[in-house]
């Protein structure tokens, strides 16, 4: 009896649960743009101030026929890829480095702190005179800004390190390497790739940074370039994009956590 | 009759250094021996150096003076021979229970094929065949340390050491995995120390029970449990014998703690 009822209610909510909840979210949304469009013209907001959503619509548009959108959009992009790809590498390696040696994880400590806490876009017009109007100052601190958080938490997965599970290995006679990557590194998956997700989004932050001071390509740079004409929209715009290249990133970082992590149970909520 | 030493502590201390100068000494002139094929028991208060022994015999750690001797040869690290396990069963929770199975075999020069084909035998002997593609976290404390039995004994050791490995179960699954041990440790003939603090699974399980005494430990009783059934700890239980041994190892216990205390 408890069993049926207890399925007559079961069944419809996984399938309700799946729905309503992305539904609620595209309510939003569109309640969100409908205030957007007509609630400051009714305020008398003038159109230069916050422009419309149809006039952003129509300055996207005009932003891909007259300004070479798609070149910028992909220049901003790639960069970002590779800036958070080389920092992520750079991190991780010495962060298991790092953790390998703790004679030298003690010499660094305090130069790693330091550095962490340095608002490293700063360095941005330092790296622009030093290597000139190019790529170079942009993927420098893209990856300045992607390397720490990463290095941080690889260090940390390398103390947290399972000392029992270490024993083992070395009990079955493993050599040093094997013990690194039959345990220790694959026990650090959890922490690299929470520190990936945080660089991801960092990495967007980077670039973007370094296309506002200087260049002439990029979201970045057509962010200065509208400011530069009064032209919100493609401030807005430009915002937008910028925004969408963070969320892919991040979410293929997630898409590949939730792969390689499949052997965590997951939390039900 | 009189079988070959498979392991030999010879007067075996280990000191830690303290926070202070001084030294701490965690055991004191310890020696026994177990005879290959032979099951030992070690009892004994908490802190008094059992782990300390089960890390001397696997090499993790070298003693301050004395020697451990396998089969004849002085301990100088991780030794191929050695099989343990601890409370926790350590599986790698990234790897397929097969996988980790194969864990200890990966540190050898052995064809794949070959190492899989050992973990499938290894399985099928702990009675695991079906659970072979599972993850750690999908099984249950019982199956996990089965688990971690088939990837102890999948590198063929001589001696196997046994650091509490049932204290985390419930006692039904504790008394059906003790069987499933002993049946599996002694169809294999396999040498093992085990370390505990239950005297029943000491009595039940083993051919020697050794008590020690508060730290610094020292061997202060040794009891032959002469029984039938090493292979059914549930079967050899009941036996008066056996529950005689078990209340004198209790009294036996209680009086170390005392005179050292
Ligand atoms: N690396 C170490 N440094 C200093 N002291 C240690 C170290 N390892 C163990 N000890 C000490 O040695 C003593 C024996 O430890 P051991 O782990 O062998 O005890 P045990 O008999 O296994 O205890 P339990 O039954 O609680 O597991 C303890 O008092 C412990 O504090
Ligand atoms: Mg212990």
């Amino acid at each position: 009896m408890t069993s049926l009822a207890e399925a007559a209610v079961a069944t419809p909510r996984p399938w309700l649960r799946n729905l309503a909840l992305p539904a609620a979210s595209l309510v939003f949304a569109a309640l969100v743009l409908v205030a957007w469009e007509f609630v400051p013209p009714a305020l008398g907001v003038p159109k230069y101030i916050v422009p419309r959503v149809s006039d952003l619509l129509l300055e996207m548009a005009r932003m891909g026929r007259q300004e070479n959108l798609l070149a910028h959009v992909v220049s901003t992009g790639s960069m970002a890829v590779l800036g958070f790809a080389l920092g992520a590498l750079f991190g991780a390696v010495c962060g298991y480095l790092l953790g390998l040696s703790p004679l030298w994880e003690r010499v660094l400590s305090p130069y790693i702190l330091a550095l962490q806490i340095a608002p490293k876009v700063a360095f941005a017009p330092l790296f622009i005179m030093w290597f000139g109007y190019n790529a170079w100052p942009k993927l420098i601190v893209t990856v300045l800004v992607v390397f720490f958080p990463i290095l941080v938490n690889v260090l940390q997965a390398m103390h947290t390190a399972d000392r029992d599970q270490v024993n083992l290995a070395r009990a079955y006679s493993m050599s040093p390497a094997q013990v690194f990557w039959k345990v220790l590194f694959p026990s650090s998956m959890p922490s690299l790739l929470a520190g990936l997700r945080i660089g991801a989004t960092l990495a967007v932050i980077g670039i973007t940074v370094g296309e506002l001071l200087g260049g002439e390509v990029g979201l970045g740079y057509l962010i200065t370039f509208g400011e530069g004409q009064a032209n919100t929209a493609m401030v807005f715009n430009a915002i937008f994009l910028l925004t969408i290249i963070g969320i892919a990133m991040y979410g293929a970082v997630a898409w590949v956590e939730a792969r390689v992590l499949h052997y965590i149970p997951r939390v039900e909520h | 009759m009189a079988a070959a030493v498979a392991l030999e502590l010879d007067r075996v201390s280990r000191r830690f250094a303290t926070r202070g100068s001084g030294l701490f000494t965690a055991i004191e002139a310890l020696a026994f021996s177990v005879r290959a094929g032979e099951f030992v028991s070690v009892v004994g208060p908490s802190g008094c150096g059992k782990s300390t022994i089960l890390n001397l015999v696997a090499g993790l750690d070298r003693p301050s003076s004395g020697r451990v001797l396998l089969n004849g040869l002085p301990v100088t690290g991780p030794s191929t021979h050695v099989g343990f396990m601890l409370q926790k069963d350590l599986l790698l929770p990234w790897r397929s229970i097969a996988r980790n199975v194969e864990f200890g075999l990966e540190a050898r020069p052995m064809p794949r094929a070959e190492r899989r084909a050992r973990a499938q035998q290894e399985l099928q002997r702990c009675r695991l065949s079906e659970l072979a593609d599972r993850y750690p976290f999908q099984l249950s404390g019982g199956q996990r340390q089965r688990a971690a039995l088939a990837r102890t004994l999948a590198i063929e050791p001589d001696i196997v050491l046994l650091d509490e490995p049932f204290s985390a179960l419930d006692s039904q699954t504790k008394l059906l995995l003790q069987r499933s041990f002993a049946q599996t440790i002694a169809g294999a003939g396999i040498t093992t120390l085990l370390i505990t603090h239950d005297l029943v699974e000491a009595v039940s399980m083993s051919d020697r029970v050794l008590v020690m005494s508060e730290r610094p430990g020292r061997i202060v009783e040794e009891i032959v449990v002469d029984l039938p059934h090493r292979d059914d700890p549930i079967a050899r239980r009941p036996l008066p014998r056996a529950q005689d041994l078990m209340t004198h190892l209790f009294d036996a216990l209680h009086l170390a703690d005392r005179t050292d205390a």
